[in-house]
């Protein structure tokens, strides 16, 4: 009857929205009176995932599952659900947790609820808050089937973390064939991923050219942040597509989103929305991004951030 | 090989989002609707396989009498016929589920979805569809090429992206990447004279089944008027952020 929560790594370590997930499913199994399952597939050492609420983890070693691979990881979650006797299963709302939840949802005969973005305000009946209208609103649903899905939007909940010591037990699921197969992975290992990342430096148009890329680098190299763009940068070929943020892009839910020479187009705040707190640096005063923005510096990025960094740097200094 | 497009008809991103019957129903009062743009890439990728490769490109929407000229839009393009399935689904489950009996009644090698809709965007229909019709599915998917039952795509990861094989019978989640934006098209005034003379077939639901309820929307609390820092004094920046807003 426990809560069921697929705890994703990389390389044998957890992914901080892994951590963020076990923190949900904590608060979820206190509100439902259980406890906390986490599947954890080919990482480690586990024993990072009892500061956020694990009692338990099923942990699964299988070199079938080296590659991500949606069928297979969702079969494998599915027979821990199973196993457990799970009503409630919690998944992140990474690019992987979302392509396999639809697929654990239909195997569990479970109902769904996507882009979760607090706690459940009921647990009978089972009552969340997602976003909708592309974070222009959001939507209170309920799950009315006896087994339920629930994905968790990154930096929604934050991490949580609680005493309690956990048992672990190796898994063995069946993996069936997954009529997909990887040829080739081209990420680079050595970077904050947006979906990961709880700040984003997002540079615009205004740079004038991706020779100029190289402070916006520095500036969320400093703030151990993910590099992202806007819409015609990426149509430019100065970014990758995989930066491009926006409606067409890639969502972004970070607790804080730097937009540099951006002008503010109603496509790439659709995108930016559900992020927290908003900085904007433009030359244009009537930029229409500094109305969705919390904080503005009128000014030109090539003046503006230079210092930025090094006032960063000497706070970062100050308070490490 | 047999494509089927699925189209939502979602309120243009500029549109107002307000509710209605105690914030229970999106208002549609004065909004404009258009092919999902996610969609719309699956599509004009569809169409690419029509010309190239001599595909037959049907495109499918579950909704009511009011979605049809947007299915009209996307026979203007050049789909071939539309099926408009009679009903306003409740949630995602339902919309596959229909969607599902479409694909297996039609014999479909290959479904284009977008990724997901920018209305409820649950990111969930074209997976749970693949599931139901026990098809392979790739989403995210920024590139793909069909050379018999053999299917090659690429799709976005985070951080990057993978390139994988698969085969048909296959669901694809697209978005921007599977064509140009430069390359969608707008539907000409022959393409639009020739749509009003395609079939479009409504068929009535097979399920009211649903596996959520919606209970209320509710929209964001106003947020206020932004706090501008002189680029001179970028120490208060670095002081609000770390003080008022504390995110650093």
């Amino acid at each position: 009857m426990s809560v069921l929560v697929y705890t994703e790594s990389e390389n044998g370590k957890f992914k901080k929205t892994a951590l963020e997930v076990a923190s949900y499913a904590k608060a979820v199994a206190d509100q439902m009176g259980t406890t906390v399952t986490a599947i954890a597939v080919n990482a480690g050492d586990t024993s990072e995932l009892e500061k956020y609420g694990v009692d338990k983890v099923l942990k699964v070693s299988n070199s079938a599952l080296d590659t991500f691979n949606a069928k297979s990881y969702a079969a494998a979650i599915k027979q821990a659900a199973e196993k457990e006797g799970t009503k409630v299963v919690i998944v992140s709302q990474s690019a992987d947790s979302k392509y396999l939840a639809p697929i654990l949802a239909v195997g569990l005969q479970a109902g769904y609820a996507s882009n979760v973005v607090e706690a459940p305000s009921s647990t009978s009946p089972f009552t969340v808050k997602r976003t909708a209208f592309t974070n222009k609103a959001f939507n209170i649903t309920t799950i009315d089937t006896d087994v339920k899905v629930v994905g968790v939007s990154n930096n929604s909940f934050g991490l949580v973390e609680t005493a309690a010591s956990a048992t672990t037990e190796d898994f063995s699921p069946v993996i069936p064939d997954s009529g997909v197969t990887v040829q080739s992975v081209d990420k680079a290992t050595d970077k904050v991923t947006i979906a990961d990342a709880e700040i984003v430096v997002s540079a615009g148009r205004g740079m004038k050219g991706p020779e100029n890329w190289g402070m916006i680098e520095e500036l969320a190299g400093v703030l151990g942040a993910a590099t992202a763009c806007s819409k015609p940068v990426s149509d430019l070929g100065w970014r990758p597509h995989g930066e491009h943020v926006g409606q067409t892009g890639k969502p972004v839910a970070a607790n804080l989103y730097i937009a540099i020479g951006i002008s503010g187009a109603i496509q790439h705040l659709a995108g930016i929305n559900a992020s927290k707190v908003k900085v904007v640096i433009n030359t244009d005063p009537e930029a229409p991004f500094f109305k969705a923005a919390d904080y503005g510096v009128v000014g030109d990025a090539f003046e503006v951030v230079p210092v930025l960094i090094e006032k960063l740097k000497a706070f970062k200094a100050a308070n490490a | 090989m047999k494509i089927l497009v699925c189209i939502s008809h979602v309120p243009d991103t500029t549109s107002k989002i307000n509710f209605t019957d105690g914030d229970s129903k999106f208002d549609t009062n004065g909004v404009q609707f258009v092919i999902n743009p996610n969609d719309e890439f699956g599509l004009t990728r569809a169409m690419w396989f029509k010309e190239k490769q001599g595909a037959t490109v049907d495109v499918v929407n579950v909704g009511g009498a009011e979605t049809e000229p947007t299915l009209r839009k996307a026979l203007a393009i050049g789909a071939d016929t539309a099926i408009r399935v009679n009903t306003t689904a409740k949630d995602g489950f339902q919309v596959a589920k229909e969607l599902a009996k479409v694909v297996k009644d039609g014999g479909y090698d290959l479904v284009i979805a977008g990724r997901e809709s920018i209305d409820y965007n649950g990111a969930m229909v074209p997976g749970m569809l693949a599931e139901l019709t026990n098809a392979n599915f790739v989403t995210n998917c920024i590139s793909l090429d069909v050379d018999g039952t053999t299917a090659k795509a690429t799709r976005e990861i985070d951080g990057g992206k993978e390139t994988v094989t698969t085969s048909l019978p296959l669901v694809i989640g697209g978005q921007k990447g599977l064509v140009e934006e430069s390359d969608l098209r707008i539907p000409n005034m022959r393409g639009i004279m020739m749509a009003r003379k395609k079939p479009l077939t409504v068929l009535e639901p097979a399920t009211a089944e649903t596996e959520t309820t919606t209970v209320k929307f509710e929209k964001p609390v106003p947020k206020g008027a932004v706090t501008l820092v002189d680029a001179d004094n970028l120490d208060e920046l670095v002081n609000l952020l770390h003080n008022e807003a504390k995110v650093i």
